[in-house]
């Protein structure tokens, strides 16, 4: 079958297999490899992209469902060369580890701050609590999702102050 | 790796085209709304199908909650966030807060949907207890119309429910009754994972008696998403700790756990019982400061 989506703005079709999940038609097909598959099973949250603007495990959904909508993965994250905080984030506060789980710790963090740019620690804890880190570190994580909500606050603060 | 069998794909544009298309393709097709129970069996290849029909582009026909005089009418494409963020919802029916709070995690709670959840019937799945306890029915729709059934008639056992190979659930619906409120507790080995045990509980007042009851189990055999006997005992009562004790051992008797990697039957029992106790607490204490749930403390998770 064909299927034509949106991936990070550009409109690309494929044929493919019915049963072809997400993760694979973004890795396998695209050769959009920053999506990490993982458990296969829902469980791990390495590979979360966002579908119409939610973050959704990809292993779990269909690339047939994903026909017609938009995609979001983490590639598609910095802008012109320009990092997203988040990801600016994870480096300053070392949220990478392994690096293994940060792509899908990436998209639900800017997820997160799009709806709620100051989360508590405990908020960014629930975010991430389908997501996991074998790496035994979540602190930094939270570290990292932290640091980007203050960075997005103080950029937020200095454009209303030069507005005035 | 795991991926599904092959398959063919096809998508729904409406109710009426879905039910078409089960109807064209037969016994060897399946809805498939947002998947998160049906494509890990499919990968496990405990469920093989010949047609995927996707009804996720019903959610605009499907997506609501509608509160009504007496009833509230869920669409059956209403996701679990949605459930969980509504304050209408919230406001009626607390328990629906409790319950999407613990069930499955943020991500997948985008895109699983309580008509999913409803027709997967898995043994230890939150929303049939939940359903159950509030008494609500089940809207099924066919080419030649609508039936309504309970959810005791909805719900015939582990992955088994009343829909037929032509029919689709299209909404529940939940009736309104004054003096009510209610909560659910689950005990889970960590976030995601399905319950050690669960319970919901539904109670009704009549000034300082209850006057109805109704209490659901999940994860602790078949049979245990509504227990008559404990709706019974607790009829007419004046709410005490001894009575939800009381009730608490009527659903610990009532269930058939079995030992697994996530506990030993006693210790599903003792749970059943302690949960029993808390949630009826919860909800008679609701009822009692007159608020929605928002601030009363929930059975909550060890």
């Amino acid at each position: 079958m064909q299927v034509t989506m949106t991936v990070n703005g550009e409109t690309v079709t494929r044929e493919i297999e019915g049963r072809m999940l997400l993760v694979h038609f973004l890795r396998d097909e695209l050769g959009l490899t920053g999506t990490h598959w993982g458990c296969d099973t829902s469980n791990c949250g390495t590979c979360v992209t966002w579908l119409d603007g939610e973050p959704v495990k990809s292993c779990t959904v269909l690339a047939a469902m994903a026909g017609g909508h938009e995609v979001r993965t983490v590639e598609g994250l910095e802008q012109e060369g320009v990092l997203d905080p988040v990801q600016e984030g994870f480096m300053q506060c070392h949220g990478l580890q392994c690096g293994f789980c940060t792509p899908g710790m990436l998209m639900t963090a800017r997820a997160l701050l799009d709806r709620d740019p100051d989360p508590s620690e405990d908020t960014i804890r629930e975010a991430i609590s389908g997501q996991i880190c074998r790496c035994t570190g979540y602190t930094t994580i939270v570290r990292s999702v932290q640091w980007a909500a203050n960075k997005e606050s103080a950029d937020r603060a200095e454009t209303v102050g030069s507005e005035s | 790796m795991q991926v599904p069998a092959p398959f063919e794909y096809e998508r729904a544009t409406s109710v009426e085209d879905a039910i078409g298309l089960l109807e064209r393709l037969g016994s060897e097709a399946r809805l498939i709304a947002g998947g998160h129970s049906l494509l890990p069996m499919m990968k496990l290849r405990l469920a093989n199908l010949e047609y995927v029909i996707d009804i996720n582009d019903l959610h605009g026909e499907l997506g609501y909650v509608r509160v009504g005089t007496d009833e509230v009418r869920i669409g059956a494409m209403t996701r679990h966030r949605e459930l969980l963020e509504s304050p209408e919802l919230a406001a009626l029916f607390p328990i629906f807060a409790d319950a999407e709070q613990v069930i499955a995690d943020p991500v997948v709670r985008n895109r699983g949907t309580i008509g999913g959840s409803l027709c997967q019937a898995d043994p230890s799945e939150d929303l049939t207890a939940v359903c159950t306890a509030l008494d609500a029915s089940c809207v099924i729709r066919s080419s030649s119309g609508e039936r309504v059934v309970s959810m005791e008639d909805f719900h015939r056992g582990p992955y088994e429910t009343a829909v037929g190979d032509a029919e689709m659930l299209t909404e529940v619906r939940i009736p309104v009754r004054a003096g009510g409120s209610s909560a659910y507790a689950k005990v889970e080995r960590r976030a995601g994972d399905w319950a050690v045990t669960s319970v919901g509980a539904a109670v009704w007042m009549d000034g300082d008696s209850i006057s109805d009851a109704r209490v659901g189990l999940a994860a602790v055999g078949p049979n245990t998403t509504g227990i008559p006997a404990i709706s019974e005992a607790l009829r007419g009562q004046a709410p005490s700790d001894e009575l939800f004790a009381r009730a608490g051992a009527i659903a610990a008797q009532s269930c058939s756990p079995v030992s697994d990697n996530r506990g030993t039957a006693d210790y599903k029992r003792h749970l059943a019982d302690e949960l029993t106790r808390r949630t009826l607490r919860t909800a008679v204490d609701r009822i009692q400061a007159g608020i929605a749930g928002d601030d009363a403390t929930s059975g909550g998770n060890s």
